[in-house]
């Protein structure tokens, strides 16, 4: 059968080797570009006392969920602390934020695109399709020869690995909302950047938010990940404790990605449902306002 | 006439598919649509109308009859597949997407039937949705919504949301935002059909009373045919894409075009659709002023009637004289009825409908007077005839049967038996 050996793999292969020779200037400034990025934020967050932070995460919690979610931020993250996993964790934290925040901004213009375009939405979709289900592990090879070891490949794969879902996420949105707004846009005779602007994204909101928690959780599933390339963090620490069998750091570590992982899920996808948050922070103050505004109208008539 | 006429469509088809053109062209020897090839869909076949300034026409056809599709053809949310469009003589069809943009900016607004009407937005920022769009500046345009709010009756909720109204307020947003654009054609497609049906009602009435201070050009989609009565000054009845009748509500009861529109019409409420005018009958019992007691008695007698309408030289109604009173004058030897003429204590107009006779019919001693805007006398209904007029089928309108008058009864009753012959006795 070796007549029938189609070289799949060689092909990759080659086309690896042109893009590392030819693209090269595009890499080295993707490399430079998120590898700043990650290493500002991890600085800022390693600069800021960690206690200080913990009382910024628990106020977000209180702010776009609930004040049970503050209680448990800190007292998660103070075990976190008390792990000594503090640096690690601030590591991961800010390659998931990087590698998310860029995801999302790749993803929520395709999915308008996939939304409002049939032949975009063919070609996309078995594309997505592929990102999606080809092991993550091996898009740290090419990552790894384009930027070698460090965050940057980790990034990188991170990125592709998460960003189906926020682009399926929108594209489903957009097209789920209600037909009869989007023509009522078009009867008052809206332009088509109106009635994206104007109702097509706030309508869909929701469900884009639903898919940015995706991306989110995904990013964080994958740092392990990136811990192979050599990323620093929480999966560093987990595959130094898998090649020496230490099982505390594997632990230790394994819960700190656990402690992230609920806090941003929580607060995320808070962000997209305030009605089902009657307690956070942000719905009680606006509460307060549309009571003392009622009051001023009422006392006015 | 071309500036009375406010949208024109001519010729228009609507078909869904591949070929569509050649489609067109065998629809318009007029075969029926179910004989179009398969994967095609004719939803609008050759439909032609014009809608006059001011007025309310209602397009009217059950599920699947084309008029959705018709009515987003009117503004160009669906293509033409042939035909035109044109309101206030401007072509909307096959224009740029610029300018029909524009066109539905100024001149051609619609109300849809689950409202639609943006969630995140509050009712005075729905309200003033087409202003925005219009790009009139944000101070201006919340000071005219906030006029259309009040119009449509929602002052005091201009700050809520839409989901903390009720469907009824909703719509009124829905018809506040299309108002308040200002435009001189209303489009509503379905827009009172998910409502209850007393908010209906409601909703009617109040369109209605807008309707004549505002004087919009409105297009009506419904599939409820007391609703197309009901406001409609003109329907037209869709059936199976093709428009099969359009006329005046009167037209389509009194006179359906085919036995589709007949069998339609058999169910709607024609107590609310027809009027006074259509079902009277010629005043028999009336007499003249200048007429004695004993002619007066004589009419009542032929009516057999305790009473009889006197109308002046004019046919203006003065009033009504009562047998005992004729009788009196008779006997005294009284030559004038005036002394004895009692008010009208009920009448109604020409124009109202059924719907508001039956009280005063059955307070009216006399078959119920039909005054015209004049005040005279143009017509009478007794209440048999008020009752048959609500029963379908085509004697309902028709002649009455009036009953023999009592003195040829009598005058048969006096003869012998046997000197009628038994041909006349058939011939009754």
């Amino acid at each position: 059968m070796d007549w029938f050996r189609i070289p799949v793999g060689d092909w990759a292969d080659a086309g690896l080797d042109w893009a590392k020779d030819n693209l090269a200037i595009v890499f080295d400034g993707l490399d430079t570009g998120f590898d700043w990025m990650v290493t500002s934020l991890t600085d800022v967050l390693l600069w800021v006392p960690a206690l200080v932070l913990i009382a910024i995460f628990a106020l977000i919690g209180w702010a776009l969920r609930s004040w049970q979610l503050a209680l448990g931020t800190v007292i998660s993250f103070l075990l976190i602390l008390a792990m000594d996993v503090w640096t690690s964790a601030m590591q991961t934290f800010a390659l998931v934020l990087v590698a998310a925040l860029i995801a999302i901004v790749i993803a929520i213009p395709l999915g308008i695109l996939m939304a409002r375009n049939a032949t975009a939405r063919a070609v996309l979709r078995p594309v997505l399709d592929f990102m999606q289900t080809m092991p993550a592990y091996v898009y740290l090879i090419p990552a790894i020869i384009f930027f070698g070891i460090g965050v940057v490949p980790g990034v990188v794969a991170t990125i592709i690995f998460s960003l189906p879902p926020g682009v399926r996420f929108t594209e489903l949105g957009i097209r789920g909302v209600d037909a009869e707004r989007v023509e009522a846009g078009q009867a008052f005779g809206a332009t088509p950047g109106q009635i994206l602007r104007g109702i097509q994204l706030p309508l869909a909101a929701p469900t884009i938010m639903g898919g940015i928690n995706q991306v989110i959780m995904l990013s964080l599933s994958m740092a392990v990940i990136a811990g192979i390339a050599g990323a620093d963090g929480l999966g560093k620490d987990v595959v130094a404790s898998i090649s020496t069998l230490n099982v505390p750091l594997g632990v230790e570590a394994g819960l700190g990605v656990v402690i992230l992982a609920i806090f941003l899920d929580r607060v995320t996808s808070a962000l997209g449902t305030p009605a089902d948050h009657p307690q956070s922070l942000r719905a009680v103050v606006a509460r307060r306002r549309t009571a003392r505004a009622d009051l001023v109208a009422r006392s006015a008539s | 006439m071309t500036d009375t006429v406010a949208l024109k469509a001519d010729g228009l088809f609507k078909v869904f598919g591949r070929r569509t053109a050649e489609t067109v062209e065998r629809l318009r020897t007029g075969i029926h649509r179910d004989e179009v090839k398969l994967g095609t869909t004719a939803a609008v076949i050759d439909a032609s109308f014009e809608v006059k300034r001011g007025e309310i026409f209602v397009v009217m056809g059950l599920s699947g009859s084309g008029k959705s599709t018709l009515i987003r053809m009117l503004n160009g949310l669906l293509d033409a597949t042939a035909g035109t469009v044109t309101i206030g003589g401007d072509p909307i069809t096959g224009i740029s997407a610029e300018r029909l943009r524009a066109i539905r900016r100024s001149k051609i607004s619609m109300v849809f039937q689950h409202f639609a009407l943006l969630p995140h937005r509050t009712v005075i920022d729905n309200v003033a949705y087409g202003l925005e769009i219009q790009g009139m500046p944000r101070a201006e345009r919340l000071e005219r919504a906030r006029k259309t709010t009040a119009l449509v009756g929602l002052a005091g909720w201009e700050d809520k949301y839409p989901s903390e109204l009720s469907g009824g307020m909703q719509q009124r947003v829905g018809l506040g935002r299309a108002l308040a654009a200002d435009t001189d054609v209303l489009l509503m497609d379905e827009a009172f059909s998910a409502l209850d049906p007393l908010i209906r009602r409601e909703m009617q009435e109040q369109l209605l009373e807008l309707q004549e201070t505002l004087q919009k050009t409105i297009i009506f989609i419904t599939h409820d045919l007391n609703e197309a009565m009901f406001l409609g000054d003109r329907i037209a009845v869709m059936h199976d894409g093709r428009v099969v009748q359009i006329g005046t509500p009167e037209d389509i009861l009194t006179d359906p075009a085919n036995d589709y529109v007949e069998q339609f019409v058999q169910d709607v409420d024609r107590a609310r659709v027809l009027t006074a005018g259509n079902v009277m009958e010629k005043p028999r019992l009336s007499v003249s002023e200048s007429a004695g007691p004993r002619t007066a008695l004589k009419a009542m007698r032929e009516g057999y009637s305790s009473a009889v309408y006197v109308t002046g030289r004019d046919h203006k109604l003065l009033g009504m004289v009562r047998d005992r009173d004729a009788m009196k004058l008779v006997q005294q030897g009284e030559r004038s009825l005036a002394n004895v003429i009692r008010p009208v204590m009920q009448s109604v107009e020409v124009d109202s409908v059924l719907m508001d006779l039956f009280v005063p019919s059955v307070e009216s001693p006399l078959p119920l007077a039909v005054l015209d805007a004049t005040g005279r006398l143009v017509g009478v209904i007794p209440r048999v005839t008020l009752l048959a007029a609500l029963g379908p089928g085509t004697t309902a309108t028709g002649e009455i049967v009036i009953p023999v008058p009592a003195a040829e009864i009598d005058e048969v009753l006096a003869t012998p038996v046997g000197d009628t012959t038994i041909e006349e006795q058939e011939t009754r």
